[in-house]
């Protein structure tokens, strides 16, 4: 009997295995958490838009590369005049978009027109506001006035957010996303899969390695671990859950690389209220705080601590996390000088599994200083309304996921840190506006100081990149400068 | 007969737009923003304004309102605010798989029910009987995500017999039939399990009756008693609850869905309200209160084909 179960088990897994599907050559599927609302990044903040689509099928004038560095695209050079108000870029030749259409200046000038407009809902405002004009000198030379210098610039149109579309396709790039990119647009179902092809067209097509690249959502993250390890995945660059890496450690089919993000995540102080609008408070918070414990507790071991508000493999990144060491006793001092010894306050947690967890283990820890935490888990949409926009709450945790965001700290009281600082906003001029890369990593340095010193908010930890990959997927990045993924560095075999 | 249409109808009318005002009123009570979600919270200000304006946000809600139901009538449910696509193609392209889904579910609870608990009933107090209340007792107290994650962990994962989710669509009919094989599974178990004590203890007050006793004297076999007197006469107490089921498998839907990970319109809800999406909800809400109307009035037809003496009912 048993013998005979068996031979009928083998029997059957055989004839399931010989049933899956072969893998086609040159096909990676890869998993992500979020699916894209529309496939076009210049009308919506989607962080998985920018993640599946810019670099791969839509292109910018200029990249990033995995370091944060700028490279060429579009645009394979450019020159800067000497007050660093112009920038002319001469584009790139024999580069067209999926419908057949060429590329040219004009163009350029279209999609940052367009942008710049109005009425535009361009996701990104802030990186158009310092241009002037667009101007086409050539078919294949673009010049761009700038109100202002603005140091980030070149950095800032390589985003998603500054695609470059044509106008005989844009309308339609929310469901049918034309680019100049490597890979062509070929199906959505929508809560399913997004399928990419490799564009025949493409100006460097020899070297993209990939035939086909499947995005299949999956939110669940028991989900995602399931269709891993039945193998119906060969990526999932952006994993969710730090609690189950272990078992694809263990497992010789996969490897995990864990790598950092933009996304600062941080214990928010409403500095426009009492009692956060009090030094001694704010930093009672920090002294308060096990950064350890946190990232042990919330994150299972996996993310590096932060002191200030700047990513750690950042060129500009110093070391604060030193500033207020893990002290109870120094805690609760400054609690009780500042009169919040004994009292209470609200920590409204949106979301998302590394805020709920941060959550409970704040709320310990404040507790053992003397100050009781309320937490209360709320919706994003409720986060949006009551915290963002009315700024109603003492502390809440929120990852920022954007680069250099330090701007965030000169948004004015408006904003829902409800901060403000003269000094910080001269600060943060003379960071934007200063050219020389040497110059303005110390101004950056100096601003992370300053924000440690007035302890704003308290800094908790840099938001992990949590990837695991299939034995033979090569090219991924281990970390995310930026939002987007390119693609066609990426080969499996 | 026309009088209980006419009047099932406009009962179903009334419903389905009291039904539209409440989902119009609280998605406009409940904090958020389309525009913040839409476009991050590092967007500008006059970005939000723009957006705001293209979708229609600033008017007045009874002014919303009444563009919206003067659109439903003519066939038009408004655009979604996040696909920004008309909200019936949203429904359309996913309305197959989740009734596939849900036929499927009911067709396997309602096989699987009936049969266990007529088999518990035929065998009351012996073994036989024990086991499917205790087996169905777990099936009551086991929540369905979990259930689908222990099938997913043998079939998909251990086992590897079928997709852990996923749904490859009906060009290729043999494997988007394997993808269904566990969702559908995972919905049945949990949902037959009331139906199979229900049949139960319906077959077996009918069994008490004096009908049966004379059946049984007359030297028929058991099976027969069974499936000719027994059943026929339990079945008013199963329909009504296969009537209930028929909701429970729908909304049921919304949970196999993401755990599977199937394109279908419990996904849609699931994230509809979560953004906000007001339109899709409006929709979506409106098609599940129907399905739910239309089933209550298909068991109270079933009623009187099961037993002409319900006749009164209708009239």
């Amino acid at each position: 009997m048993t013998m005979f179960r068996t031979t009928v088990l083998t029997a059957l897994l055989t004839s399931a295995a010989l049933a899956s599907p072969a893998l086609a050559a040159g096909t990676l599927r890869i998993g992500t958490q979020q699916e894209p609302t529309v496939l076009d990044p210049t009308s919506d903040a989607t962080a998985s838009i920018s993640g599946m689509l810019a670099h791969n099928v839509y292109e910018a004038l200029t990249t990033v590369d995995e370091s944060g560095a700028v490279q060429p695209n579009l645009a394979k050079s450019w020159t800067i005049s000497d007050d660093g108000l112009t920038y002319t870029f001469s584009l790139v030749e024999g580069a067209q978009f999926h419908d057949g259409t060429g590329f040219d200046a004009e163009d350029v000038k279209f999609s940052f027109d367009r942008a710049m407009a109005e009425d535009s809902v361009n996701p990104t405002k802030k990186i158009f506001e310092p241009i002037e004009s667009v101007t086409v000198i050539d078919p294949l030379t673009v010049e761009m006035k700038l109100k202002r210098k603005d140091a980030f610039f070149l950095f800032n149109i390589a985003q998603g957010a500054a695609s470059i579309v044509a106008p005989e396709s844009a309308a339609d790039d929310v469901t049918h996303p034309v680019g100049t990119g490597p890979f062509a647009f070929a199906g959505w179902t929508r809560g399913d899969r997004l399928t990419l092809e490799k564009f025949a067209g493409y100006r460097d097509a020899d070297s993209v390695s990939l035939d086909k690249v499947e995005f299949r959502f999956i939110s669940d993250p028991a989900a995602a671990t399931a269709a891993l390890m039945a193998e119906e995945l060969d990526a999932f660059p952006g994993f969710p859950a730090p609690e189950l890496l272990e078992q694809f450690e263990m497992d010789p089919r996969f490897k995990v690389v864990v790598g950092s993000t933009e996304g600062e995540v941080i214990l928010a102080l409403n500095n426009g209220k009492p009692p956060f609008n009090d030094l001694n408070a704010r930093r009672g918070v920090s002294y308060a705080i096990d950064r350890n414990e946190i990232i042990e507790g919330a994150m299972y071991g996996r993310a590096v601590p932060i002191g200030s508000f700047y990513p750690p493999h950042g060129p500009a990144y110093v070391d604060l996390t030193g500033m207020y060491p893990h002290d109870t006793a120094k805690a609760k001092e400054l609690f009780t000088e500042s009169g919040l010894e004994g009292g209470e306050v609200t920590l409204r947690v949106p979301p998302f599994p590394y805020a709920t967890r941060s959550a409970e283990i704040v709320q310990a820890e404040l507790a053992r200083a003397g100050v009781t935490v309320k937490v209360e888990n709320v919706e994003w949409g409720f986060w949006i309304d009551e915290v963002y926009k009315k700024q109603n709450y003492d502390m809440t945790i929120i990852a920022h996921t954007s680069p250099n965001d330090l701007s965030n700290f000169a948004r004015g009281p408006k904003y829902f840190y409800g901060y403000q600082s003269d000094a910080f906003d001269n600060l943060w001029d003379e960071i934007k506006t200063e050219a020389d890369p040497a110059k303005r990593h110390e101004l950056e340095k100096q601003a992370q100081t300053y924000l440690a010193e007035n302890a704003v908010h308290a800094f908790l930890f840099q938001l992990p990149k949590l990837g695991v990959y299939r034995d033979g997927v090569d090219g991924f990045w281990a970390s995310s400068p930026v939002l987007f993924q390119p693609l066609a560095g990426v080969s499996i075999q | 007969m026309q009088v209980f249409l006419l009047r099932r109808t406009l009962g179903f009318l009334a419903t389905i737009l009291a039904i539209s005002v409440i989902v119009f009123l609280v998605m406009n009570v409940l904090p958020g923003d389309p525009s913040v979600t839409i476009l991050g919270i590092d967007s500008t200000e006059d970005a939000r304004a723009a957006l705001r304006a293209q979708l229609g946000l600033d008017d007045p809600i009874w002014l919303r309102y009444l563009h919206w139901i003067w659109g439903a009538v003519r066939g038009d449910f408004g655009t979604s605010y996040f696909f920004r696509v008309p909200v019936s193609d949203l429904i359309l392209e996913r309305l197959p798989l989740t009734l596939s889904l849900a036929a499927f579910g009911t067709l396997a609870t309602v096989t699987l029910g009936i049969l266990l608990g007529v088999i518990a009933a035929a065998n009351h107090g012996r073994a036989g009987d024990w086991l499917i209340m205790l087996v169905s007792q777990l099936g009551i107290a086991v929540p369905a995500f979990w259930l689908s994650m222990l099938l997913v962990l043998l079939f998909a994962v251990k086992l590897r017999w079928l997709p852990p989710g996923g749904f490859p669509g009906w060009d290729d009919p043999v494997a988007a039939l394997r993808s269904l094989i566990l969702p559908t599974t995972a919905l049945a178990l949990v949902q037959s399990a009331v139906l199979a004590r229900v049949t139960r203890s319906s077959a077996l007050e009918v069994m008490r009756l004096d009908f049966v006793r004379t059946a049984r004297a007359s030297g028929m076999t058991r099976g027969r008693i069974l499936g000719r007197h027994i059943l026929p006469n339990a079945l008013v107490p199963i329909v009504t609850i296969v009537g209930m089921q028929v909701a429970g498998v729908v909304t049921g839907t919304i949970v196999i869905e993401n755990v599977f990970y199937l394109p279908g319109l419990g996904r849609l809800v699931f994230q509809s309200i979560a953004n906000r999406d007001l339109f899709t909800v409006q929709a979506l809400v409106v098609l599940f209160a129907a399905i739910v109307v239309t089933t209550n009035f298909l068991v109270d037809i079933a009623y009187v084909l099961i037993d002409p003496r319900l006749k009164g009912r209708l009239s």
